[in-house]
């Protein structure tokens, strides 16, 4: 590891540890927002993981996230908690493998139609059993707080961080953006890109089945509509988009912001929140193509420039 | 002089697209340390039969043998694995990457894969030796023509290849930048690498080529040494039509 790795994993750390510490102001409206941040923020971060370097807007949050309740609310009876994230972990890969080697060879338009399609199928898949066998919902009961639901998304916030900084030193990570910037330049390199696709595709399935799995305790009653809902997957994308997509760090900055953001529409404009998600999407892709990280780089860049004339 | 093992052959290769035969029976065989020159007129078959031996295309026929082993039908990613590196006719970099990390994108995965610092030193010294060792933290986008094919044949040879396939490489350039482009091609030629070369500039298929197969119309028409071919009534009417022979 480098000197400038060592700074970095310190400074993830600490600020990570500034996070943990927000229960201890027992504001329950501060730690409900804190929960929206870490749950959108691993999910962007680990959608970014996939759809940063190979520009396939993935729209399949949803299907896993949903899984991933489902797992809770159908395990809870059975299982200890504890085994059920890790379990929902499981079950999202081994899906998003499946979905990942069906879809991969569909390019550009065709992928983001199938992945949003794929919630859809889930739901209706869910609420068919549900009606055959007469259930309506699930309810999910647990002494579970929400300063405990906030800690283990931190924990999982930190392995994904973890995970995407592996992957950005490995052969994995290259590969990736080798073919997110032309896939027959890849594959006359020597690179197998259908298994590195599904390799890296795994990742954001598993970990959207985690957080699913950790979230269901919070809406207690568990119905498909609100376990599968495809907003969440949009929210996902314009959060990653809002931040960048080129950095690790880029999703948590466009995170933040657009989840306070969010809490103000959702109150305000209660019945119009969908109108809202596609103007928000409009105008990230008009005015920030590269989020909050190209804004920096670009400052960066012109910063250096100048230096160098000086 | 054709001495050294094969290491490249063709039996038969076609590709048909639809009703077209792009390419039509073509037999050759590649012979170790030696440039084959691949010429003939524009649409004669040249690039889809680099596309038939890289991978990119599948043969609909035929077989293609690389050191005695098929590869025909064979993806672009295990071709590439087993030594076979190319460039393409429209130069294709990695727009997103600087100059020393498309070149590694071959060091690490090409046929002689390496890793972390070993793929930065090959990566370095073949970069070196395209003349761009200046360059390496470069973006893509600010290279000159002539530099971007650099990089590109940087990237085909930072794998090690048992053949290098150049598709049209010296096309494009200007005067100045034929000459250092002949010379660099020399250079690999002197240490001994086996490449097919396609090729319109007569001069660098006369000073470079050890053979040459000339196709028209997707068939082979002749082959031999550069000026047995270039001296063939058959060829010089493919190349300027039959009003002119
Ligand atoms: N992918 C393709 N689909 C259909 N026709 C093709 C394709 N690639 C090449 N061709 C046709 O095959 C013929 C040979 O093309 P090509 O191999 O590019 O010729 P050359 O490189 O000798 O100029 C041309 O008639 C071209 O139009
Ligand atoms: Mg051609």
């Amino acid at each position: 590891m480098t000197a400038r790795d060592w700074k970095n994993l310190v400074l993830g750390s600490v600020l990570l540890g500034i996070a943990a510490l927000l229960p201890l102001t027992g504001d329950a409206y501060a730690i409900a927002l804190g929960v929206n941040i870490a749950m959108y923020g691993v999910l962007a971060t680990s959608w970014a993981l996939f759809s940063g370097p190979t520009h396939y807007i993935s729209l399949a949050t949803a299907a896993f996230f949903g899984v991933g309740t489902y797992v809770t609310a159908s395990g809870i009876d059975v299982l200890p908690y504890w085994a059920l994230p890790p379990l929902a972990g499981i079950i999202g890969g081994i899906l998003a493998g499946i979905v990942g080697l069906a879809t991969l060879r569909l390019s550009g338009v065709y992928f983001v139609i199938f992945t949003l399609g794929l919630a859809e199928m889930i739901r209706q898949i869910v609420t068919w059993w549900q009606n055959a066998t007469g259930h309506k919902g699930s309810y999910v009961l647990t002494d579970l707080t929400e300063n405990h639901i906030y800690w283990q998304l931190l924990g999982v916030a930190a392995l994904v961080y973890l995970a995407g900084w592996a992957i950005g030193r490995s052969r994995l990570g290259f590969a990736l953006r080798i073919i997110g910037d032309d896939e027959q330049v890849a594959s006359h390199v020597g690179i197998n890109t259908a298994v590195s696709k599904v390799a890296l595709f795994i990742v954001p399935g598993a970990v959207a089945a985690i957080v699913g799995a950790m979230i269901a305790p919070r809406y207690i009653y568990i119905e498909p509509s609100t376990a599968f809902t495809p907003m969440l997957s949009f929210q996902v994308v314009i959060m990653a988009m809002l931040g960048g997509t080129g950095r690790l760090w880029g999703p948590i900055v466009g995170v933040i912001p657009f989840t306070l953001l969010w809490e103000v529409i959702s109150v305000s404009f209660p019945n119009q929140t969908t109108l809202l998600l596609g103007l928000c999407f409009l105008l990230i892709v008009y005015l920030l193509p590269n989020g909050f990280v190209g804004l920096f780089e670009k400052i960066r860049a012109r910063a250096l420039s100048k230096e160098a004339y000086q | 002089m054709r001495g050294g093992a094969q290491v490249l052959s063709l039996r038969g290769a076609t590709k048909r697209f639809g009703g077209l035969v792009a390419v039509d029976g073509i037999d050759f065989d590649v012979h170790e340390h030696e440039v084959l020159g691949l010429i003939g007129p524009n649409g004669s078959g040249k690039s889809t039969t680099l596309n038939l031996i890289s991978g990119a295309l599948a043969p609909t026929s035929g077989t293609i043998t690389l050191r005695g082993a098929p590869i025909s039908g064979q993806p672009a990613r295990e071709i590439a694995r087993r030594g076979v590196a190319r460039t393409f006719q429209l130069v294709r970099l990695l727009p997103s990457m600087t100059v020393l990390e498309n070149v590694m994108a071959g060091a690490v995965f090409g046929h002689r894969r390496r890793w972390g610092h070993a793929a930065e030193a090959q990566a370095l010294a073949v970069l070196e030796k395209v003349g761009l060792a200046g360059a390496a933290g470069s973006r893509v986008g600010q290279l000159t023509y002539i530099d971007t094919k650099r990089v590109e044949l940087a990237r085909a040879l930072a794998g090690d290849p048992e053949v290098l396939l150049l598709d049209e490489w010296l096309a494009g350039l200007n005067p100045t930048e034929l000459e250092q482009g002949i010379d660099l091609i020399h250079k690999l030629r002197d240490e001994g690498r086996t490449v097919v070369l396609v090729e319109h500039v007569m001069d660098a298929i006369r000073s470079l080529c050890d053979a040459c197969v000339v196709m028209s119309s997707g068939r082979k028409i002749a082959e031999g040494t550069p000026s047995e071919v270039l001296s063939d009534p058959e060829v010089v009417r493919a190349y300027l039509g039959d009003d002119n022979a």
